[in-house]
């Protein structure tokens, strides 16, 4: 299976993990961070969205973001599935999932890896609000959760 | 010929997917592009005004103002990204 997807259906994460592990006897870990769309931000009810992303574009920095995790710390594997299309309060935006043999490398390259999709991956959000719709404005916050990891070097947290 | 794309907010504000453009000459970058594209119209002018946040990337791959550009190339502006 893929180790990046870019759908416009939903994922089931319990199935996701399974498939991560099947037929393996050397995961002793495995950290998964499941992003969902919230019915309120920046002040405003959110009634649903619409994601836009780059097709190709996407995927390929979804798989460089896993090749980096890769060299940073010790996995055994990354899944990455990522939802595009309209979506409403509730539902599942993304799914990062890693197999170490030990919990310290799964968290920390989880985290890397929702950190640098955050400011990496082409994709936009558009949210429909009682004002209006409106383009969801990028945060300075993320890109400071990114610069974190240039600090931190190739031992990570 | 390059090939030019546009996302999200600035897909609406220029009310353009995709269109086809002449290499900038001289010494052909993503920035001297983008000095082509404001000389073109209010509309472009506007979107690239210094002190806009936009972001680029040349055939699929982040790049920057420096990067240097070749007949065929594919780049692509967008917002900064929200995703996850």
């Amino acid at each position: 299976m893929a180790r990046v997807r870019v759908q416009e259906a939903p994922f089931d994460a319990g199935q996701e993990i399974a498939a991560l592990t099947a037929g393996r006897r050397d995961v002793g870990a495995v950290a998964t961070f499941v992003g969902l769309v919230r019915d309120l931000n920046e002040g405003s009810a959110v009634s649903g969205m619409t994601l836009e992303h780059y097709p190709g574009m996407t995927e390929r920095a979804l798989e460089e973001i896993c090749a980096e995790a890769g060299r940073r710390w010790r996995l055994i594997d990354i899944r990455v599935v990522h939802r595009v299309g309209p979506l409403a309060p509730g539902e599942a935006i993304v799914l990062v999932a890693v197999a170490g043999a030990h919990r310290g490398e799964a968290f920390a390259a989880c985290e890397f890896v929702m950190d640098y999709l955050k400011t990496r991956a082409p994709f936009w959000k558009k949210e429909e609000t009682p004002e209006g719709a409106r383009w969801v404005e990028a945060r300075v916050s993320d890109d400071e959760a990114a610069a974190r990891w240039r600090k931190a070097g190739p031992s990570g947290a | 010929m390059i090939t030019i794309l546009y996302f999200a907010s600035l897909r609406e504000r220029l009310d353009c997917t995709r269109e086809q453009v002449p290499l900038p000459v001289g010494t052909p970058t993503v920035g001297t592009l983008v000095e082509a594209l404001r000389s073109r119209d209010a509309r472009r002018s506007e979107a690239f005004a210094p002190g806009r946040a936009w972001r680029v990337a040349v055939n699929q791959q982040i790049a920057d103002a420096a990067t240097p550009l070749k007949p065929g190339d594919e780049v692509a502006f967008f917002p900064p990204v929200t995703g996850g």
